[in-house]
């Protein structure tokens, strides 16, 4: 197929990210299609932010991520697999952080 | 207070009128926004006026409950399902049918605009805290309500010749009805001298100045102020559509005044 028949009616599509609060890091909540930056703002706004989800919105254009590949995952993640001494799961936790958490 | 060319004598009448002329603009203009729910351009654009529609309807909501309490009413549902298009109080620009999508732009940011101002101006002015304390939440949302409208003003205006030409079309379509948001009747003065309403003309210029530039970067031409100018709906004289509104929208209501969501 090609590009052409799809780009002349579809909106480009856009990544939407959003912090919580204050000093928590954006999460990625969807994507939107929208034919700019300003309206993809808005529209990430009206999709995923009108029930108190966050304070703030960052939007991308979904091409102009690079994400890692399926093929990648071998030699990406494996190696982790097995060196559980990355994980801080051999200290014990003192019981007043418990009980902050 | 009902029907129209009565004067509220107390002050307590005045603030129940400008609480129904504010609530049903609010109403209407949101029913209309709300008949393109699953027919917007775009899914997410059919969202933004759906959420529009919402907030436009929470704050007619919220200004109906009050004037129930103030006049001993059993609740908001009063105001918008028993009472006949003779007794709204909203202005004709709020119900014209729904339009194309630009006639349903250039109507919202004809009257967001509008609201903005007057908003702005009602919270430096209103003394009723609770009165006061609505607005101030409202003029949050009417402030994106601006911001959706006038961006898509622009983007039809530079957009394609076809985008051009129909968001043209829909402010001089419109225009006519632009007068009553600016009509100072006897009410709206003794209102505004009791500090429930504002001198409209006050900041008449600015809102024109935000028209003016808005229109002129969307490279549109800005219809003539000194044109015919329709009025009369704020005091019961509605143009036809309105009658067809009610029927939709308060049909089940009255056919079913038990009916309860479940």
């Amino acid at each position: 197929m090609s590009d052409t028949s799809t780009q002349s009616t579809e909106w480009p599509l856009w990544e939407v990210f959003y912090q919580p609060s204050d000093g928590k890091p954006f999460e990625h909540a969807g994507s939107v299609h929208a034919p700019d930056s300003e309206m993809a703002l808005q529209n990430a706004r009206d999709t995923y932010a009108r029930r108190n989800e966050g304070i703030a919105i960052w939007v991308v254009p979904s091409d102009q991520i690079t994400a890692s590949s399926p093929e990648d995952r071998g030699p990406f993640f494996d190696p982790a697999n097995d060196k559980a001494y990355r994980h801080p799961q051999f200290y014990t936790v003192p019981r007043a952080v418990k009980k902050r958490k | 207070m009902s029907t129209f060319d009565t004067i509220p004598q107390t002050k307590q009448e005045m603030l129940v009128e400008i609480l129904l002329r504010l609530a049903d603009d609010r109403l209407i203009l949101g029913h209309r926004l709300s008949e393109w729910a699953g027919h917007g351009p775009e899914l997410e654009e059919d969202l933004a006026l759906a959420n529009v529609a919402l907030d436009m309807i929470g704050h007619a909501s919220a200004l109906y409950e009050y004037a129930a309490r103030l006049e001993n009413k059993p609740d908001e549902d009063h105001y918008a399902y028993f009472r006949d298009d003779i007794d709204f109080k909203n202005i004709a620009l709020v119900e014209l049918p729904k339009g194309d999508f630009a006639f349903t732009i250039a109507r919202e940011f004809l009257f967001s605009s509008f609201s903005y101002f007057l908003y702005k101006e009602l919270i430096e002015t209103v003394e009723d805290e609770q009165f006061n304390g609505m607005l101030q939440k409202h003029f949050k949302e009417i402030k994106y309500h601006l911001r959706h409208s006038r961006e898509w003003v622009l983007r039809h205006g530079d957009g394609t010749e076809e985008s051009n030409r129909r968001i043209q079309d829909a402010f001089d379509e419109l225009w006519m009805y632009t007068g009553e948001m600016f009509e100072m009747d006897e009410m709206s003065r003794i209102a505004a001298q009791n500090n429930l309403y504002v001198d409209v003309s006050n900041w008449k210029q600015e809102w024109k100045e935000l028209i003016n530039s808005t229109l002129e970067e969307a490279t549109l031409t800005v219809p003539d102020y000194n044109q015919y100018m329709f009025s009369g709906a704020r005091h019961g004289r509605h143009t036809e559509h309105l009658g067809f509104l009610l029927a939709q929208m308060q049909f089940l209501r009255r056919s079913y005044p038990d009916a309860e969501w479940k």
